[in-house]
């Protein structure tokens, strides 16, 4: 292999200190044992312990994991219809504009996206609680999933679906039990992306949120702003964890799998 | 069986099918032939249900079937694709149609192992297709068209992708599966010798358009036209005007100062008209003296000869610049070969050895 350069090697040191130190800091201090953020007085793990103990903060988790259960799930089935006709529907007047629609939400600043859902909400009178914040997650979690499911359905080999039609399927049939199987670990991975995703979103939370419905990362900044204590940092470790294995294993699900299934779809189809 | 009405098939200001009227037979084995785009595979395709045509009517067993979709046709069609499942095994892939029409368990069992036998796949059963090789995914795709009985199956270009050898012990397969079924099949191809071998009736296309439908036979020795006798195997041709010489034969000249070729032919020809003679390389003799009783003799000097194991073509040109192709079979070793390069040399045929063509 090549040798880096000292310039490689420096670069390299200091663009991932710059992305990584912060975090390894918080880390580190969730050890700590002092209550002091900012000194290091020895090794312990008590700060978790008094955080299984804080009800309000675990009232919180489970609030942000039922938000990115359902969120996730009802994106991920409408970003796969969504990805569905855009890939399938060949050209229809509009579908430019359509599938444009689709990904605009993917570069729309969090706090527009937030703020209108908010007017949306207040406008039709619904109650700002979880639901509203299901919703307004599901909005922009869909995009990522639509994105993720019809790039492996562009290349999906079509005539699959016609010799499900062929042999007697409706096209409902063929999808479910022909395309669905097939194109599966793309959209488990989209559901993955889109847990992630709602699971550390505080700016859209923030504005849909209401009273009764507070999620970790609302939780958390709103803790800071009274002091830093250990016990934020231990939690924060958790979702660093939590968010880390999330999104290496969509990546891992996504790649093995896709790999896998273009390879023997690839045989099948283009027979040797 | 199949009958199309003047089908014409457009896809935005292309016309891939055109104003097309055929009929295709109980058990029979039916070639569509032709080179790519010129509509094969869009027939196929309108019978299965997946395009339907822009005007005209098919009918199938006396049937309109422009209402009815694929699903529900009594038509199964192999792709070229193979288009197997990849996520299920070979059995599987071949119960999927009869799991489809509710066919009770014992049923579908007892049939899928049957179409495993026919297509001597027991062995391979419980594989996914990508562990299986290039010709039994091939034998799977058939079977698993062939496993719901329909009446007509379509094969679209289905030995495409097989080596030769496995092509050819595979065409033979076909034919011995459509006469043990008794199913109607349409086949696709853009290979002539398949389409000869495997087909009962060859109908050549052209641009949309049918050019000829016959049995091989016809095909290759009474084409119809000069697309026909030059699509299908090799042809020299020559043009010239026609004059009368008797009842059903004519004299064809086709070059200023050269003797008249003589033919026979059943079909007419006006004074003067302009037409092609279309001649098949192995029915021109070549010899190193005019034969004395040949009908037609020109002489000429071998310009190139290809030779191909079991038969050679010589490439003969003539005084006037043409250039005719006569083969023969390699019966002696190529040392002791009678003619080589440059040699000059007689081609003679027959008066019935050619065809004339008006068009």
């Amino acid at each position: 292999m090549k040798r880096l350069s000292a310039f490689n090697v420096v670069s390299l040191t200091f663009g991932f200190a710059f992305l990584y130190v912060p975090m390894l800091i918080l880390i580190l201090f969730s050890f700590n044992e002092s209550k002091l953020v900012t000194v290091w007085a020895g090794f312990s793990t008590k700060w978790y312990g008094e955080l299984m103990q804080n009800d309000a903060m675990l009232q919180a988790a489970w609030v942000t994991i039922k938000v990115a259960v359902f969120s996730s799930t009802i994106a991920t089935v409408l970003g796969t219809m969504a990805a569905y006709v855009l890939v399938r529907s060949g050209r229809f007047l509009g579908r430019t504009l359509f599938s444009g629609m689709i990904y605009a939400p993917l570069v729309m600043p969090e706090v527009i996206t937030g703020l209108s859902l908010l007017l949306l909400f207040i406008g039709i009178g619904l109650d700002r609680g979880v639901l509203t914040i299901v919703l307004a997650h599901t909005t922009f979690s869909m995009c990522y999933v639509s994105v993720v499911v019809s790039s492996r359905l562009a290349t999906f080999d079509r005539s699959l679906e016609e010799a499900a039609l062929d042999l007697g399927c409706s096209a409902a049939e063929a999808f479910r039990l022909v395309t669905l199987p097939i194109i599966a670990p793309a959209v488990v991975s989209g559901w993955l992306l889109a847990f992630t995703l709602s699971l550390d979103d505080l700016v859209i939370a923030s504005f849909t949120t209401g009273p009764a419905a507070t999620t970790l990362p609302i939780k958390i900044f709103s803790a800071v702003r009274l002091g830093v204590s250990p016990e934020i940092n231990a939690l924060s470790t958790i979702m660093i964890t939590v968010v880390t294995v999330g999104v290496i294993g969509a990546s891992l699900v996504s790649k093995r799998a896709l790999v896998k299934q273009r390879q023997e779809e690839q045989d099948a189809v283009r027979a040797s | 069986m199949i009958q199309f009405q003047n089908v014409t098939k457009r896809f935005g200001d292309f016309t891939a099918i055109d104003n097309l009227t055929i009929d295709i037979f109980e058990r029979e084995f039916f070639a569509l032939l032709g080179p790519s785009g010129c509509g094969k595979t869009t027939m196929m395709r309108m019978l299965a249900g997946f395009e339907s045509p822009t005007e005209g009517k098919i009918f199938l067993a006396g049937q309109d079937i422009a209402p009815v979709p694929p699903n529900q046709r009594a038509v199964n069609m192999m792709f070229q694709s193979y288009a197997l499942f990849p996520h299920l095994s070979v059995w599987e892939n071949i119960a999927f149609g009869l799991k489809r029409e509710g066919m009770p368990k014992p049923e579908i069992n007892a049939r899928v192992d049957e179409m495993l036998r026919l297509t001597r796949l027991e062995k391979f059963a419980r594989r996914r297709p990508h562990q299986i090789s290039g010709g039994q995914r091939q034998r799977v795709a058939l079977a698993r068209s062939l496993a719901k009985a329909p009446k007509l199956l379509l094969l679209d270009e289905p030995l495409g992708a097989l080596d030769r050898k496995l092509r050819e012990e595979t065409q033979f397969e076909l034919m011995d599966i459509q006469e043990k079924t008794g199913t109607t099949f349409v086949i696709v191809t853009h290979d002539q010798e398949e389409a000869m071998t495997v087909a009962s009736r060859v109908a050549v296309m052209d641009n949309g358009q049918v050019m000829q439908v016959a049995t091989p036979a016809d095909i290759y020795e009474a084409p119809n036209s000069v697309y026909v006798a030059d699509f299908i195997g090799d042809v020299n041709l020559i043009e010239g005007k026609v004059t009368a010489t008797g009842e059903g034969t004519f004299a064809l000249h086709w070059r200023d100062g050269a003797e008249p070729l003589r033919v026979k032919s059943p079909t007419g020809f006006s004074e003067g008209q302009t037409a092609h003679l279309a001649i098949r390389p192995e029915k021109v003799t070549i010899s190193a003296e005019r034969p004395a009783d040949a009908a037609n003799a020109v002489q000429g000097k071998v310009l190139d000869i290809a030779y191909l194991g079991n038969l050679s073509t010589y490439h003969v040109e003539l005084p006037t610049g043409d250039i005719i192709k006569a083969q023969t079979a390699n019966t002696r070793r190529i040392s002791r070969r009678d003619y080589t390069w440059e040699d000059t040399v007689w081609l003679s045929w027959t008066a019935t050895g050619g065809i004339l063509l008006a068009n």
